[in-house]
């Protein structure tokens, strides 16, 4: 029996597209239609997961409905313009739209949490000192396992820099 | 005549043909890219002209103290004549929404950072704030990472970031948050396209979380046999984490096409000399030819060089064809006036003529 299309079931699934992250595999049938739709054009084998995600968002959002964020008081933009182009306006956007980015971040990164580098402002608190400490350290570890002394010592500088000023 | 269309250095960003790092045949270019943006303004595509007018105002005045562009020119793209855009798109400095390609008008105060004989430049009002790449030649990840985080340090402590404690450097679109990171890596792959083992190895790699594209970057047809590797996440790697991932497939994808090449070798020597010749006289001799030709004979004298089947011809050279074969590279050559085929196919027959060959 034809499979129908998963996202449209109107057309016949006769693309099937698997995706594997974090050792967990998701298939996904499509008509050919609604898969050049979602950018998984069989022809060139590279997903556009945002096209693809952005599509699914609609259902989590109409479930927070009543308490959801409507626009950026920053920018203006409102959800429904996040949707259509797949962009945020400014940085505000991100806090506004939490809720539904953290759902998104996890289908396109599998994660939320930023474990790369620490910025470090032009006038940072003390707060912002440790956490780039913390991540320096984590630096100067990888880089003394790997046996590259020239950066462990640029990175020990830095590190006794942040914990010397006041 | 030929005329310069930048300011400054004609040569400027083309460091990388020098064809120095490992593995040069098969990797011509490795690329990293930091995506960033200014808190208290606007990102790219809902910023006003107040706002990009004074974040390229706050860039040049922050990349002026630091060590890696200091001196550098800001190029500003709707001041630029469309030459002039071309010319930074074909060396791959610019994307090309940056330039407004395709027809659309480039933003006002969208402009390039460009410093003097440094593999560093950033990108700036383009879809975040800046975008700050370092392109080396070969396959030099750890290098390219050296030269933008330098760059990026020295940025950062004099500009306002928008950084945020869970999701990390805040950026315009999801895919790009966290790091803002994208490292791509440029390879030549011939082998594994005439041995019909590149779909495999391009499955595979979409499997492990890294993406392929042609060589123009997002949306380009791949030309030539030219693939760009690169990071598909961001968010929740560190930046390291993220360079090595994609530092040993890349190492693995050049072991698979050196043994293609061999079995290549093994299997249909006569048929491998017969086309790298055939490429190489077509090269040589033809007296017009359309860019797209061009990179698809020049694949065939690289994979020549690469298996010492044709001897005298530097990768450097052949690099620099590639750059110079395009359209807006012809004009520095001058045509006078004649048919850009014309000038394209006069202007390759040249640069092989100065370096005579041999054959194995």
């Amino acid at each position: 029996m034809a499979t129908l299309c998963d996202r449209c079931a109107k057309n016949e699934a006769s693309i099937h597209f698997t995706q594997i992250q974090n050792n967990e595999a998701t298939t996904r049938h499509l008509c050919e239609g609604c898969a050049a739709a979602l950018g998984l054009d069989p022809g060139t084998g590279s997903p556009a997961p945002l096209a693809d995600f952005l599509a699914q968002m609609g259902k989590p959002m109409a479930a927070e409905q009543g308490g959801g964020p409507g626009t950026c008081p920053t920018c203006g933009l409102t959800l429904a313009d996040f949707k259509r182009t797949g962009r945020l306006g400014c940085a505000r956007c991100w806090s506004v739209f939490e809720p539904s980015l953290k759902g998104l971040l996890r289908k396109l990164h599998g994660g939320t949490q930023h474990v790369g580098k620490v910025y470090l402002p032009p006038d940072p608190t003390e707060m912002d000192r440790t956490a780039r400490v913390v991540s320096l350290r984590r630096s100067l570890q990888r880089a003394v396992d790997e046996e590259d002394f020239e950066r462990a010592a640029g990175l020990r500088d830095q590190i006794r820099r942040l914990e010397v000023q006041p | 005549m030929a005329r310069n269309l930048l300011p400054g250095d004609p040569e400027a960003g083309l460091e990388w043909l020098d064809a120095a790092g490992p593995h040069s045949d098969i990797v011509l270019s490795t690329r990293i890219r930091l995506a960033r943006n200014l808190q208290g303004f606007k990102f790219g595509p809902r910023a006003d002209a107040g706002d990009r007018a004074e974040v390229l105002r706050l860039a040049r005045g922050a990349a002026e103290q630091t060590g890696e562009l200091q001196g550098a020119e800001a190029l500003v793209i709707p001041k630029l004549e469309p030459a002039a855009r071309q010319l930074l798109l074909e060396r791959h400095l610019v994307s090309r929404e940056l330039v407004g390609a395709d027809g659309t008008t480039p933003n006002s105060d969208a402009a390039l950072l460009l410093g003097p004989g440094r593999p560093v430049s950033v990108m700036v009002n383009e879809e975040d704030h800046l975008r700050l790449q370092s392109l080396v030649g070969g396959f030099r990840l750890r290098d390219a990472w050296r030269a933008i985080e330098r760059l990026d340090d020295e940025m950062g402590t004099r500009l306002p970031y928008a950084f945020h404690t869970e999701f990390g450097y805040l950026t315009s679109c999801p895919t790009n948050v966290g790091t803002g990171l994208r490292a791509s890596v440029l390879m030549h792959l011939p082998g594994l396209v005439l041995t019909q083992e590149i779909g495999k190895v391009l499955q595979g790699i979409s499997q492990v979380g890294l993406t392929f594209r042609g060589l123009y970057g997002e949306g380009s047809e791949v030309v030539g046999n030219f693939f760009q590797i690169s990071n598909q996440t961001t968010l929740g790697k560190t930046e390291e984490d993220l360079i090595d991932h994609l530092q040993r497939i890349v190492q693995q994808v050049v072991q698979y096409e050196t043994q293609a090449r061999q079995v290549l070798l093994r299997d249909a020597r006569t048929v491998i000399e017969d086309k790298v010749w055939r490429a190489y006289g077509l090269l040589r001799h033809a007296r017009s030819t359309g860019f797209e030709e061009v990179m698809n004979l020049l694949s065939g004298v690289r994979l020549g060089v690469g298996l010492e089947l044709i001897r005298g011809v530097r990768v450097y050279t052949l690099n620099r064809i590639m750059i110079f074969a395009q359209a807006a590279h012809l004009e520095l050559v001058d045509g006078d006036g004649q048919d850009a085929d014309v000038t394209r196919a006069a202007y390759v027959r040249q640069a092989l003529a100065e370096e005579p060959v041999e054959s194995a």
